[in-house]
């Protein structure tokens, strides 16, 4: 095969040092503490077998899922096709009604613009809808730094503030906490909560509702992310179920939005058919409590001040990538975090990024650059339940072993594993090397002297595999040299 | 008709009953069954954990030993699934466009055992006898890659003397995935535990499946845990014939390596 070098510079990743991207540890390292934490496997186990439950349910009511995820599907590819032109759309129309629309090429950029759009305003406060966009450049702290408090406003989001934790989830950031330790984190945290509080889901909603009022009732500067653009109006939309974000979106006087370059669509008529879509994905609900719908300024109602903050942070990058722009289609609906076994075992925080499970696995190492995040392509049986139940059918297993592939041929110096890959395929492709191989891997019964099972004391990589799992001791015979001793060939 | 067995590298070096005993099925019912000599690998593990590079010139042996066959059988739903949904595509992207063609028609002709038997040949019941209590996990790639659905299932419930045991939670998957088991061994492992679990609810004698890699994986921990249930692959249990159980068999598969020869004249 011919590599033509076309000469184009490579396009800008998600910078190192900023935001919440990139863990300290490989995958499997992480993995290894989460899965020894009983109450996280126990919490995640019972909380995603729950909404896998629900999804099915809801989604089996539709007759037409296939035909709506086939549409999902084709208008985000075509959408994708054309984003440039479409963002351009989109900024003439949000300035056109009064908005102001900047552009940010990563997250440096983008925290740079909301701190100074905050400052102007004098306050030294905001309160915040769930956004996983302003989770992923890491605003929060940003602001922190410039002396402005943000107050998460979604319940789960504001668990896992007040917890000092990482969120878990995209769609319930604390997803890996339950009730009691919810109500644990309430009563060390809200000065203002009754001591006698129980682990009641209502009780503790309510203790969260009374600890937000009145932060929603002097806000003067909301900052929120956004499910989907409208470009042909200009519009924006953010889907929930609390109610905390259409507070957060009608009350204080600025509304900044940072929003992932990726989320827009064309049309309202392509909008509705995401608005189907990604309840039932979501939260396994029919219809979602609250759609806010807003388009710029309307004089006397609502902010008078709208600012939307275009992100970008490794975006184009990864539209570049034949395979892996299909990752750019999703939704964030969380679906696919919900059927992954291996997610379902050990939760979020051990991917390291803000975007966890199948999709993270297949977005973080696409916006860092697959070298910054390459245990995360690894992180999958590839057993495909992701695949099946995403609702614009994103083949997340097949960019997950592209992305493997990129990894291994973005190394300069042959891995022993890559060696030892490039020897067996050398041997697997010429039938008279195979054969020798194959009876030079049934002397490996010597080792088990006998014994149905290979000793489980091997040196790595088969530990690897023999430290929970016998290996039967191989055959004297392979089949086709029995069936080429029986039928002569 | 004349089938060409794939017996894939897996089941051909470590488990070579389960090719023995899919050749054994499809003489029993007729056909007349031929190993290409040239096969090795369908190429699935390299270009799963990144090797796509690699994988050409194993792709290539692939196709070029099993050229001009009528229908190509495995015992194995993830190497049909990687047949049908990779091979082309390596070899594409290694420019080997006329390979390409020839690997996207053979995988035409390219069946996993129980898609083989339902759909082909229109069989259920292969006239198999089984007198063990068995459960059927459903492989990933079998059930969400080829959608074999309940076609293994069809196949065991007509086999006599069988007695099938629902699995819980069957659709999850074991926690194989190939290399996944070694680089992410423990996140594999606690998959597998899960399994075994509800593996062990049923009380099953056996757990069958479709897939010789999933079956190790599983057969390994059960065995490991010295738990008195094995792995046996569904070929080998829709091999099984009343005549092919020996008198003090109790649970072991009718077909093995060694009895075999007795059982294929
Ligand atoms: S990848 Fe698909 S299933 Fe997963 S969160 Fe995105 S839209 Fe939902």
């Amino acid at each position: 095969m011919t590599v033509v070098d076309l000469g184009m510079p490579t396009l800008p990743h998600a910078p190192r040092g900023v935001g919440h991207l990139r863990g300290n540890r490989p995958f499997p390292d992480a993995a290894r503490d989460a899965l020894r934490d009983g109450q996280l496997r126990a919490n995640l186990g019972h909380a995603t077998s729950t909404i896998r439950a629900k999804r099915a349910a809801v989604v089996a009511e539709v007759p037409d899922w296939e035909q709506l995820r086939a549409a999902g599907k084709a208008i985000k590819a075509a959408t994708m096709a054309r984003l440039d032109a479409h963002l351009e759309e989109l900024e003439r129309q949000v300035t056109a009604r009064g908005g102001t629309v900047h552009w940010a090429r990563d997250a440096i950029e983008a925290n740079a613009i909301v701190t100074e759009l905050v400052r102007a305003t004098g306050v030294h406060e905001v309160v915040k809808v769930k956004s996983m966009a302003t989770q992923e450049i890491g605003l929060n702290e940003a602001l922190e730094a410039a002396g402005i408090t943000a107050h998460e406003t979604d319940l789960a989001e504001l668990i896992v503030q007040l917890g000092h934790d990482q969120p878990s989830h995209i769609l319930v950031p604390a997803i890996h906490k339950n009730r009691a330790e919810i109500r644990e984190i309430f009563l060390r945290t809200m000065p203002e909560v009754d001591p006698g509080l129980s682990d009641d889901p209502r009780e503790l909603a309510m203790a969260a509702r009374a600890h937000l009022r009145e932060r929603f009732l002097r806000a003067e500067v909301a900052i929120s992310g956004a499910n989907f653009a409208v470009a042909e109006t200009g519009t924006l939309a953010v889907v929930e179920s609390e109610g905390n974000g259409r507070m957060c979106l009608t009350l204080p006087r600025t509304l900044i939005t940072v929003m992932g370059i990726e989320k827009l669509v064309p049309s309202w008529r392509d909008l509705e058919v995401f608005l189907q879509l990604l309840p039932r994905s979501s939260t396994g609900e029919r219809m979602n409590p609250y759609t806010s719908l807003w388009t710029g300024v309307t004089p006397g109602d609502g902010p008078q001040d709208f600012h939307l903050v275009l992100l970008d942070n490794g975006r184009t990058a990864t539209l570049a990538d034949e395979v892996g722009r299909e990752a750019l289609h999703c939704i964030r609906c969380s679906a696919c975090l919900n059927v992954c076994p291996v997610y379902e075992r050990t939760g979020g925080h051990a991917y390291g990024s803000v975007y966890p499970g199948p999709i993270g696995a297949v977005l973080s190492p696409q916006l860092t650059g697959v070298e910054d995040n390459a245990s995360l392509p690894y992180a999958s049986s590839l057993c495909g339940a992701c695949y099946d139940v995403c609702p614009v059918a994103i083949d997340i297993p097949s960019i997950l072993v592209h992305l493997r592939a990129e990894h291994v041929e973005a190394q300069k110096h042959a891995t022993p594993e890559a060696v030892a890959f490039r020897v067996l395929a050398k041997v697997m492709s010429h039938p008279r090397r195979w054969r020798m191989a194959q009876k030079a891997a049934g002397l490996g019964r010597l080792l088990a002297r006998g014994r149905p099972t290979m000793p489980a004391a091997l040196p790595p990589p088969a530990s690897r595999w023999t430290q929970s799992r016998d290996l039967p001791t191989p055959p004297k015979e392979t089949f086709t040299q029995a069936w080429a001793r029986e039928h002569g060939s | 008709m004349k089938v060409a067995l794939f017996a894939t590298c897996l089941v051909d070096t470590m488990v070579p009953q389960v090719a023995r005993a899919t050749a054994v099925l499809l003489e029993r019912l007729g056909h007349e069954v031929v190993v290409p000599p040239g096969q090795a690998c369908c190429g699935q593990m390299h270009v799963n954990t990144g090797y796509r590079r690699e994988a050409a010139p194993i792709v290539a042996n692939h196709v070029r030993a099993f050229r001009g066959a009528e229908a190509i059988v495995a015992p194995s739903g993830s190497c049909v699934a990687s047949i049908h949904h990779q091979q082309a595509d390596v070899l594409r992207r290694a420019g080997e466009h006329a390979l390409a063609d020839e690997a996207a028609s053979l995988a035409e002709r390219t069946y996993e055992l129980s898609q083989f038997l339902v759909d082909v040949l229109g069989v259920t019941d292969v006239g198999a006898y089984y007198p063990h209590r068995v459960t059927y996990h459903p492989t990933c790639h079998s059930l969400r890659l080829l959608r074999v659905g309940d076609r293994p299932l069809r196949l065991l419930r007509a086999v006599r003397g069988l007695e099938l045991a629902e699995l819980p939670g069957a659709d999850q998957c074991c926690g194989f995935g190939g290399t996944f088991a070694v680089k992410n061994a423990d996140t594999s492992t606690a998959m597998l535990t899960d399994k075994m679990a509800n593996v062990l609810s049923t009380h099953a004698e056996v757990c069958t499946a479709g897939d010789a890699s999933c079956l190790l994986h599983i057969g390994g921990g059960l065995s490991r845990m010295r738990s008195g249930t094995r792995t046996v692959h569904l070929a080998e249990i829709l091999a099984s014939t009343e005549e092919a159980v020996q008198p003090d068999q109790s649970t072991r598969p009718a077909i093995s390596a060694v009895n075999a020869e007795g059982t294929t004249s």
